[in-house]
C-alpha cells in the first residue's frame, strides 16, 4: 500500500512537479518512460516517489520514447491505469505509438512538455510537438500554468478512461514557461484527488483470461475506414459532453472552473487573440492594460480542448469579434498557421465575415512580451477600423532581420 | 507451473488448441507449427504478443482471430515491449490485489520474425532483457522478410539470393552471414537461450518448458523454413528443417545463465551442407563454378562454429 503524502493547502510547485503529484495521486499502476527535457522531472520525481514508497505501482525505465509509449500500450491493454511524460524529440519518436494507442482506444495518460523539434536542436518551448499530435486520434487538453496542469492531470483520467469515451489523452504545458517556473500550486489531498480520479475499471482487458481478447488487428480496405471512422465520430460526438462533465464534477470539488474554450473579456470584444499555453495569460495581461488606456475592447480566447477541435464553441464565442489574431507557436513550414486554417474555418462554418491575421510567433523559446501583444491588439484594431484587412494575412513577431510577412492587404481586393 | 505431459505425437495433435488452424499462413510455413508446439506447452494463461509479419498479418484479420489467448499486436519494432508492459501491469496489479483472477499464473510470450528480431526491433528487445522482465521472446526465423516478399535481413546468411540482395550476373547474393543472436541475447545475461527446430519437436517443447519454468527473459530462436521463400516444395518443411539440423546449419543448443553452453542435439551422420543448400531455390545460383568458393567457405563457417560450441560446452563456461 502506498505512503500518502501531506500535502499544504497551497504548494510551489512548477508544472512538471504539478504533473507528478497528479500521476501519484492518481497512483497510477504502470509508468513505462524515458526521459526528456524539459519534461524529464517528472519521470525523475515519479522515480523518487516509488523509491519512496509513495506510489506502489510498476516503473519501466525504457531505452526510448517509441519503447515507452509501447510498454504504456501493452500496459494499458492488459487493464489498468497507465501514464508517461515526453517532449519534443521524443515525441515525435513515439508519434507511431500514438496512432496505435488511440487505434486500440487505450486511455493512457502523456504529459507533453512543449519543445521545439530540431532542426536546429533547441531544448526550448514552442508547440511544434502539440501540432504534430494533433491528428493522431488522441484528446489534448492544453494548460496555461502550473496550477492547470494539476488540474488537467488529474481529470484527463476521468474523460479518457471512461467507458463511453476510451481514448488516451495529452495534457500540454509550455517547456520551461509553464514546466520550470515555481508557482502557487492549491492541490487536493490525496484521498480527495484519489476519490475525484475514481478507481480504474478495467474493459478489455488482456489480463481477464475468462475472455481473451485480439487488440491490434488488420484491417484493410474493407474494414479500416469504418474503425476510423468509429473513432472520429466518437471524438465528435462523446468527448465534450464527458469533459464538460468532468469540468462541473472538479469545480464543485475545488471551486476551479474550467470551458472547453476559456474566454477572457470577451462579452463585448471588437477584437480578439487566439492562442495556446502560456501565451493566453501574457495576451490576458496586455487585453486588461489596452482596455484600460488605449480603450480597445481587446478579448483573449484560450483552447483549452485542442483536439477534439471545439469548432461550435469556439463560434459561439468569436462571432461578434470583427478582427481576430491568431498566434501560432509552430513553424508552419510554408503555409499559414494551424490557429489561422482552424479559426477560419470556424468561423466560414458560422457564416461569419471577420478578418482573420496570423502571427507566428515564439519559436524555439523566443520570448513573447505585453508589449507585442499589444501591439498585435493594436494592429488588429486598425484592420477593425477599416473594416477590411490591411495587414498581411501572416506576419512574424519578435525575429531578428527583415521583417517576415505574407499575402498582404491587396488580394482582399483580388477576391472581389 | 501447469505444465503439460506430453509423450508422443498423438497425445500432441489430440492436445486442445490455443491456436487455431484457420489462419492464413501458407501451406507448409513452419510458423504455425512451431506457435501451436509453444502455446501447447503450458495449461497456464498466456499473454502473446505478436510483431507485424507473418504470423500477425495471417492469424488475426478483422473481424476473425485465430489466437484463443490475450493478444496484442502494435507495430514491427515493439513486440518485446509491448508483452513487457503487460507483464508490468501484471506485476502491479498482483502487488495492489486487484487481478481479476488472482489465482492465475499467466506466461508473456512475445513472437517476432527475424526482421523484426534482428534488424528492426533490436533495441527493443535489448532494452527489455535488461529490464529483465519475466517474459519469453520467441524469433521464428526464417531468414528473410518473408511477408513482404522476400528482402534481405540481418539473419539472411551467406549467398542467399533475396530481392535485396539477388544473385546476379556479378553478384552471388548476400555478402554477410547472420548475426550470432543467440551469443547476442546470452550476453544479456539471459537466464535462458536457446535455439530449437520444429522437426526435433521434443527438444523444442523441454526448452520451451524449461524457459517458462526460469524466471526472467528468455530468448528462444526457433527455426523457421520457409516453403515461398527458401523455395521448396511445400511438403518437404520438416525434410529442410532435418537437413538444417543434421548438417549442423542450425545446431540446437541452449546457453544457460549466459555462459552454460549446452548442445542437445548431435546429429548421428553429419551431412555436407552443399546437401542442404542444394534443396533450396534461393541458394541456387552458389552451384555455378565461380560461386563455388562460396560453398566452401559456407562448410568451412559450420565446422568452425560446431567446433566453437563443442569447445564451449566441454569448458563448461
Amino acid at each position: 500500500m502506498a505512503e500518502k503524502m501531506e500535502l499544504k493547502k497551497v504548494e510551489v510547485w512548477d508544472g512538471n512537479l504539478a504533473a507528478a503529484h497528479s500521476l501519484r495521486q492518481a497512483q497510477v499502476d504502470v509508468v513505462s518512460a524515458y526521459p526528456i527535457t524539459p519534461s524529464t522531472p517528472i519521470v525523475e520525481t515519479f522515480a523518487k516517489f516509488l523509491a519512496d514508497g509513495y506510489v506502489d505501482g510498476e516503473y519501466m525505465m525504457v531505452e526510448s520514447e517509441h519503447a515507452a509509449m509501447s510498454g504504456c500500450i501493452g500496459a494499458s491493454a492488459a487493464g489498468g491505469r497507465v501514464a508517461t511524460a515526453t517532449s519534443a524529440q521524443g515525441f515525435a519518436l513515439m508519434v507511431e505509438t500514438l496512432y496505435q494507442a488511440s487505434g486500440m482506444r487505450l486511455p493512457i495518460v502523456l504529459h507533453v512538455v512543449n519543445r521545439a523539434l530540431a532542426s536546429p536542436l533547441n531544448v526550448n518551448g514552442d508547440h511544434s510537438d502539440m501540432y504534430l499530435g494533433r491528428d493522431s486520434g488522441w484528446i489534448q487538453l492544453d494548460t496555461f500554468s502550473p496550477q492547470e496542469v494539476y488540474d488537467m492531470g488529474l481529470m484527463a483520467f476521468k474523460i479518457g478512461e471512461d467507458h463511453d469515451v476510451r481514448l488516451p489523452v495529452m495534457v500540454h504545458q509550455d517547456g520551461f514557461i509553464s514546466s520550470h517556473t515555481a508557482q502557487n500550486v492549491s492541490p487536493l489531498s490525496d484521498d480527495e484527488a484519489y476519490e475525484f480520479v475514481g478507481e480504474f475499471k478495467p474493459m478489455n482487458a488482456m489480463l481477464d483470461f475468462e475472455k481473451p481478447i485480439s487488440y491490434g488487428v488488420q484491417t484493410e480496405e474493407d474494414w479500416h475506414f469504418e474503425h476510423k471512422a468509429r473513432q472520429h465520430n466518437d471524438l465528435m460526438t462523446k468527448v465534450f459532453p464527458k469533459i464538460d462533465e468532468v469540468f462541473q464534477e472538479f469545480e464543485k470539488k475545488t471551486g476551479r472552473k474550467y470551458k472547453i474554450v476559456e474566454d477572457f473579456y470577451m462579452d463585448d470584444a471588437r477584437v480578439a487573440i487566439v492562442a495556446l499555453g502560456t501565451t493566453v495569460e501574457t495576451a490576458k495581461l496586455a487585453a486588461r492594460i489596452l482596455r484600460k488606456e488605449e480603450k480597445i475592447k481587446a478579448g483573449v480566447v484560450g483552447i483549452r480542448v485542442l483536439r477534439p477541435f471545439p469548432f461550435e464553441q469556439l463560434g459561439e464565442v468569436l462571432k461578434k469579434v470583427k478582427a481576430i489574431g491568431t498566434l501560432d507557436r509552430s513553424s508552419p513550414n510554408g503555409t499559414v498557421g494551424m490557429l489561422y486554417n482552424e479559426i477560419s474555418g470556424v468561423l466560414m462554418g458560422h457564416g461569419v465575415k471577420s478578418i482573420v491575421l496570423n502571427y507566428v510567433y515564439g519559436l524555439g523559446g523566443r520570448d513573447i512580451t505585453v508589449e507585442m501583444i499589444k501591439n498585435i491588439f493594436r494592429e488588429l484594431d486598425q484592420n477593425r477600423k477599416a473594416r477590411k484587412r490591411i495587414s498581411p494575412v501572416q506576419q512574424f513577431v519578435n525575429l531578428r532581420g527583415p521583417k517576415l510577412e505574407y499575402f498582404d492587404a491587396s488580394l482582399v481586393n483580388r477576391g472581389k | 507451473m501447469a505444465q503439460k505431459k506430453i509423450k508422443n505425437l498423438k497425445s500432441f495433435s489430440t492436445s486442445a488448441d490455443r491456436f487455431e488452424g484457420a489462419n492464413l499462413l501458407c501451406p507448409g510455413c513452419a510458423h504455425s507449427i512451431i506457435v501451436r508446439e509453444v502455446l501447447n506447452a503450458t495449461n497456464d494463461d498466456l499473454v502473446i504478443s505478436a510483431a507485424t509479419g507473418c504470423l500477425e498479418v495471417c492469424t488475426a484479420v478483422y473481424p476473425y482471430t485465430s489466437w484463443d489467448a490475450s493478444w496484442i499486436h502494435i507495430g514491427f519494432e515493439n513486440a518485446a515491449t509491448a508483452v513487457a508492459g503487460a507483464e508490468a501491469m501484471y506485476k502491479a496489479l498482483k502487488r495492489k490485489g486487484r487481478l481479476l483472477q488472482p489465482k492465475r499464473t499467466p506466461k508473456f510470450v512475445a513472437f517476432g520474425g527475424d526482421g523484426a528480431s534482428y534488424d528492426i526491433g533490436f533495441q527493443w528487445i535489448s532494452g527489455t532483457f535488461e529490464r529483465g522482465h519475466d517474459i519469453m521472446y520467441i524469433t521464428l526465423d526464417n531468414e528473410v522478410y518473408a511477408n513482404t516478399g522476400g528482402q534481405s535481413s540481418g539473419s539472411t546468411p551467406l549467398g542467399a539470393s533475396t530481392t535485396t540482395s539477388p544473385a546476379g550476373r556479378v553478384s552471388y547474393g548476400k555478402k554477410r552471414h547472420k548475426k550470432d543472436m543467440l551469443a547476442i541475447m546470452a550476453a544479456h545475461g539471459s537466464p535462458y537461450v536457446a535455439q530449437v527446430a520444429p522437426n526435433k519437436w521434443k527438444d523444442m517443447i523441454k526448452k520451451i518448458q524449461k524457459g517458462f519454468e526460469v524466471e526472467g527473459p528468455v530468448y528462444i530462436n526457433a527455426m523457421s523454413a520457409c516453403t515461398t521463400e527458401w523455395r521448396f516444395p511445400a511438403q518437404d518443411t520438416i525434410a529442410i528443417s532435418d537437413l538444417a539440423v543434421d548438417s549442423l546449419v542450425f545446431p540446437l543448443y541452449e546457453i544457460v545463465d549466459g555462459t552454460k553452453l549446452n548442445i542437445t542435439y548431435r546429429p548421428k551422420k553429419v551431412i555436407p551442407v552443399r546437401e542442404y543448400l542444394a534443396a533450396q531455390g534461393r541458394f541456387k545460383h552458389l552451384f555455378k563454378p565461380e560461386n563455388e568458393h562460396i560453398i566452401e567457405e559456407w562448410q568451412r563457417r559450420v565446422d568452425a562454429q560446431w567446433e566453437y560450441l563443442q569447445r564451449r560446452e566441454e569448458a563448461g563456461v
